[in-house]
């Protein structure tokens, strides 16, 4: 086996496996869609984030249209400040709604964009200041239970309060009293 | 005090097991300076790149038919696999994301670096072992060519090299075999199968790391055979032994490295 065929063969090999790598991350992975381009920033402040993470994506109507770049406490408001890159492309009105939403039922978070009708546009910079937090499961669990609770107490009262059992009919000319 | 025979077996054992542990330990210390020692003595392997490139072509390019079709085959039962219990949830379009996943983090690289040590670094530790019995590594210090820099350092970038691109081949046949099963066999949907492949697969987190995986699995292998091709006794009995051995300590170091790496890299 001379040198030239051993070079040639080589040659081929590493340029098949240079090919699998760049393939792999290319159509395997999300290397194309990782960079957007020119971006400018904008902060928006959350009383909760819930599990809403850096480089999670901004979405406006369904479409991916930034990242979130660094997500920060203020110490004298007791909010998060969440830092996002929006494509240049894309221009928003001042009075933009920043959502943060769950994809799927259980999935990651994301921050949804919706537009509002303001003719000034955001800048690099800016703040958007509509802002709606993440849903904590606990919390909507408690909110549900304490519904549930203050429900049954307000029976009890009226029951209480009006003799009756729960749930009764009560007739215009009001209750025989045996 | 008497001695029962019992006791004598039992501390004839002991004796063996340590004496066994001592030279397991000693030949660690022998493989660790034969590593060094290859480093310093890379200049020529770069120098002379004829060197290595010969050694890439007989320990990558002659391994490529047994990763390929292996990967090939690999991918498919993955996708076989996969499908069968993920159909039972409903969720078969994820069968993309489970192949692509399970070859990049874990079976590429490990998968890749047994079938590497058994086909090249058996390979190497034969010639090198055999270099060493018929007395042609003597000769070549007799002549004052330095035996590590001639054969030992090219065959270690060799296998440096040619590890990680065995191991970028390896998944990305696997993920075609894969692909051929799932979508025309199966009927998984062709959109559905990249589309959640590409919203799943980062390249950071699993590609790099399946790369960075390749390239330490290549340099234990090819160390691994290298030195058990050096230290063989030179008879043809031992220079067998060796190419046993190397099989069996680069399978096991590869399998021990490969959890050491995955725990640093998941939770780093």
């Amino acid at each position: 086996m001379d040198r030239t065929t051993i070079d040639l063969w080589v040659g081929i090999f590493v340029a098949l496996g240079v090919a699998a790598l760049l393939g792999l991350a290319m159509k395997v992975g999300n290397l194309t869609t990782g960079k957007i381009g020119a971006t400018y920033s904008v902060s928006a402040a959350f009383e909760n984030i819930g599990s809403l993470k850096p480089r999670a994506p901004v979405k406006s109507a369904g479409v991916v249209v930034g990242r979130v770049n660094n997500i920060a406490f203020d110490g004298k408001t007791f909010e998060a400040i969440v830092t996002i890159d929006i494509d240049q492309r894309y221009a928003f009105p001042k009075d933009t709604f920043a959502n943060i939403y769950t994809a799927g039922l259980l999935g990651e978070q994301y921050v949804g964009l919706e537009a509002g009708g303001d003719e000034v546009e955001l800048k690099n910079g800016d703040k958007i200041t509509q802002t709606q937090d993440a849903v904590v499961l606990e919390k909507m669990i408690s909110q549900f239970l304490y519904n549930k609770a203050s429900e049954t107490n307000d029976d009890a009262s009226k029951s209480e309060s009006t003799g009756k059992p729960v749930g009764e009919k009560s007739t215009e000319l009001g209750a025989a009293p045996f | 005090m008497i001695r029962s025979n019992l006791v004598v077996s039992v501390i004839r054992t002991l004796r063996g097991i340590g004496k066994r542990m001592i030279e397991r330990i000693w030949r660690l210390g022998a493989g660790a300076r034969l590593f060094f020692l290859t480093i310093t003595y890379s200049g020529e392997s770069f120098r002379r790149f004829h060197l290595t490139i010969r050694e890439i072509y007989f320990t990558g390019v002659m391994s490529l038919l047994i990763i390929v079709v292996s990967a090939f085959f690999v991918g498919m039962v993955l996708a076989l696999q996969g499908y069968y219990t993920l159909q039972k949830y409903g969720s078969s379009e994820a069968i993309g994301v489970l192949v692509a996943l399970a070859l990049l983090r874990e079976l590429g690289p490990v998968v890749t670096a047994l079938l590497f040590a058994g086909r090249a670094g058996t390979a190497i530790t034969a010639e090198i072992g055999l270099m060493k019995a018929t007395e042609q590594l003597s000769a070549m210090e007799m002549m004052a060519v330095s035996p590590i820099a001639r054969v030992v350092a090219p065959r270690f970038w060799a296998g440096v090299i040619s590890m990680p691109i065995l191991a970028a081949l390896f998944s990305m046949v696997g993920i075609l075999g894969g692909y051929l099963v799932a979508v025309p066999v199966i009927g998984v949907d062709d959109g559905a199968f990249w589309s959640q492949m590409q919203a799943n697969v980062d390249v950071r987190m699993d590609i790099i790391n399946g790369v960075i995986k390749s390239v330490v699995f290549g340099i234990a292998c090819t160390m691994i055979a290298l030195f058990e091709g050096f230290d063989a006794p030179p008879t043809a009995e031992g220079v067998s032994r060796a190419t046993t051995r190397t099989v069996v300590t680069s399978s096991l170091v590869v399998l021990g490295l490969d959890f050491v790496l995955t725990s640093f890299m998941l939770t780093v």
